[in-house]
């Protein structure tokens, strides 16, 4: 970026500095014997243009909108339109869901998000024995389309675009959604969103996976090839680095475990007989934002730019839109504290900051009460009032990459993408992402450990748990599921039994069974069974029978 | 008295796979000496029963995340008492609403750690109620 005589006088004038830096800190020494970022970067005590003396504007910033995108994806980014407020909710039935939807439209938000109940996520209805304890608490309840129905009661889903965090039973969530649509009279060509489908990091870090890493696998690729033919405008996956993160991996780590399960599901479709350009891209991408706030931007652009790399050169994709990493972000569940509550309206606003700053496509900000349970409405509220702050009163999307070319930023991106390639590369030669789950693991476990450690000695402060500690008002209004949600969803679910076509249940579930066992694309079958109303866990106990179930690794 | 190390069961009951704070205590309990056991995930209370009796833990460590503790957390200590075994200690963890905590101490449960509470504080808690019933035990044979 810079002429090399400039660089020269550079850095004779820095040589100058450093002595006077020197005089400095032994007459007063600094706070910390030194200084790193959460991935344990070292951070210097000033950035200059020697610190990014190789970086080629054109090769490795370009324009916002073009190859390799570290800028962002967009030519003008959120001066055209600010990304979408998506804030994830779903707890009890589908009925209480759908009333917080309503709600948070009304307020603003742009997107629909939801989150489902535990047995949903593993494929059990409501009325099964390991679903006891645990019906409609961390979201909400889905055993039929009938109760998708409900959920989106009164929704045009042709003007909402709707995520869905569901991983090992997304295809069969999605054909009800596709089902839904279509009662509402819109077709699957009209439809906006995007299932997380991300089960390698189920594997990984979040637990909720139920068949083996191949079926699964397959799963994945028949909504690859379905979508692209029939839901164009669907966002297939959301390869996610959340929940990596919030088991407790760096932000390096983060970036290169999702990068690498990217590659795997890239690699799986291609195997499957699809064309690259067909899928990637409608694939896209879920991080988290911490609390190291420039490492936390550099992040975001430093995945961008990588995954841009991976997908022309790795995998020789011609369609730019391949190339192009659009991501949502959740600001960091794991730095919140249950400690001084309130503080975590100042940490989750930083966060979302730093999401913005890095580019993101939507956005979810925590509430500040989620450390001691789900958000009440008025804490939700106000999470979501922060991103309209950041959106409408601060100006920093008044401009594309505001930080782009900060010597810090930009040699902090160049940092993390390599020591992320560093990752990948030992990914690769162990055999790629679904037989490196185990590594991955080790490592992310390490780091937690680090982390937990480092706020014990007082290394890391956190407000609130090591330093500025002091008595606090607990929030009230806490919210607190209905215990009765359980038998409310189970008297439901028996009278649906009981109302619909069970021979026509049996078929559908039939058919699907022998097509499971061949290579045939699940997702039409999918679509017939939720129609005549088989229940998830019945369609999820079919596919048990063909594919097995995963039994995980104990990696302590 | 012997210097048995203290054998200790680290347990994910229900559906939750947030793992993260059972793997941290667990190691951090390993790298105070004691035997640590860790389930992984997806345990019925039974199987977490069955596992502390195989593995002969005098502690059962239970973390959960997804709000079914009413449901899994006295379920495990009532697997232990019906199997004779009351004197292993039980101690929970998690996000736990304040309110439920008196109600789960009644179940049984010896304590329960919040979000924040340092490895330190538990390690110290598991330590002195180990002893006491040690004590206990020794002061009846």
């Amino acid at each position: 970026m810079f002429e090399k005589e400039k660089l020269e006088s550079i850095r004779a004038s820095a040589k100058e500095y450093r002595e006077r830096l020197e005089a400095q800190v032994k007459k007063r020494p600094e706070r910390q014997a030194g200084f790193v970022t959460d991935s344990g970067i070292e951070i210097k005590t000033l950035y200059t243009p020697e610190d990014i003396a190789d970086l080629d504007y054109e090769r490795d910033l370009g324009f916002p909108g073009s190859y390799p995108f570290t800028r962002g994806v967009q030519p003008n980014m959120y001066r055209g339109r600010l990304w979408t407020m998506r804030q994830y909710a779903g707890f009890g039935t589908a009925e209480e869901t759908n009333a917080r939807f309503r709600y948070l439209l009304e307020q603003g938000q742009t997107g629909l998000s939801v989150a489902f109940d535990l047995p949903t996520q593993i494929g059990y209805d409501s009325d099964h024995p390991l679903a006891r304890g645990e019906v409609g608490k961390v979201g909400v309840a889905i055993d039929s389309l009938e109760d998708m129905e409900t959920l989106f009661e009164g929704i045009p889903l042709d003007k909402v675009s709707t995520s869905m965090t569901i991983n090992s039973p997304a295809a069969i969530l999605l054909a009800m959604y596709i089902a839904v649509a279509e009662k509402q009279g819109v077709t699957p060509d009209k439809l906006n969103g995007t299932i997380q489908n991300d089960i390698l990091k189920e594997y990984i870090a979040r637990g909720t996976y139920i068949f083996p890493p191949g079926p699964s696998m397959r799963l994945i690729t028949d909504v690859f090839a379905y979508c692209s033919k029939n839901v164009p405008n669907w966002n297939t996956i959301s390869i996610s680095g959340y929940h990596i993160r919030e088991a407790g991996s760096t932000a390096v780590q983060e970036v290169a475990f999702t990068l690498a399960d990217g590659i795997a599901y890239v690699q799986a479709a291609i195997d499957a007989g699809l064309n690259v350009d067909d899928f990637a891209p409608r694939l896209s991408f879920f991080f988290n934002a911490h609390l190291n706030f420039f490492e936390e931007i550099a992040k975001f652009r430093a995945a961008r730019r990588l995954w841009a790399k991976i997908m022309k050169e790795r995998f020789g994709a011609k369609n730019p839109r391949s190339w192009m990493l659009r991501f949502h972000t959740q600001t960091a569940g794991c730095s919140l504290t249950a400690q001084q509550p309130m503080v975590n309206i100042m940490r989750t606003a930083f966060e979302a900051l730093s999401a913005v700053l890095g580019g993101t496509q939507s956005l979810h900000t925590n509430s500040y009460d989620e450390a001691l349970a789900l958000p009440s409405d008025e804490s939700v509220l106000i999470a979501l009032r922060t991103q309209q702050v950041i959106g409408y009163e601060i100006g920093v999307g008044d401009t594309v990459d505001p930080l782009g070319g900060s010597y810090y930023i930009e040699s902090l991106t160049n940092e993390i993408e390599e020591k992320a390639m560093a990752y990948i590369k030992k990914i690769d030669e162990l055999g790629g992402a679904p037989e490196a789950i185990e590594f991955m693991q080790k490592e992310i476990k390490d780091s937690a450990y680090r982390y937990q450690m480092d706020i014990e000695s007082g290394k890391k402060v956190v407000i609130g748990i090591n330093k500025f500690q002091m008595e606090y008002e607990k929030p009230k209004n806490l919210l607190k599921v209905d215990p009765a949600v359980a038998e409310r969803q189970t008297a439901k679910l028996q009278a649906l039994k009981a109302r619909r076509d069970n021979q026509k249940v049996k078929q559908v579930l039939n058919n699907l069974r022998e097509a499971a066992s061949t290579k045939e694309n699940l997702m039409p079958l999918f679509i017939d069974a939720v129609k005549a109303y088989a229940t998830l866990g019945e369609i999820c106990d079919t596919l048990r029978e063909v594919f097995g179930e995963y039994r995980q690794q104990i990696v302590f | 008295m012997s210097e048995r190390p203290i054998r200790v069961l680290i347990a994910k009951p229900g559906l939750d796979g947030h793992d993260r704070g059972a793997k941290v205590i667990a190691q951090a309990l390993r790298d105070a000496g004691m035997e640590v056991i860790y389930t992984g995930l997806r345990q019925t209370p039974e199987q977490i029963v069955e596992a502390a009796l195989q593995e002969d833990v005098q502690v059962v460590g239970l973390s959960i995340l997804s709000g079914a503790h009413m449901h899994l957390f006295p379920a495990v200590v009532e697997g232990l008492r019906a199997q004779g075994a009351d004197d292993i200690l039980v101690v929970g963890g998690g996000i736990i609403p304040d309110e439920d905590i008196p109600l789960l101490k009644e179940a049984g449960i010896a304590e329960i750690f919040g979000p924040g509470t340092p490895t330190t504080e538990i390690i110290r808690f598991i330590r002195e109620e180990v002893a006491k019933r040690t004590q206990k035990e020794e002061g009846k044979q």
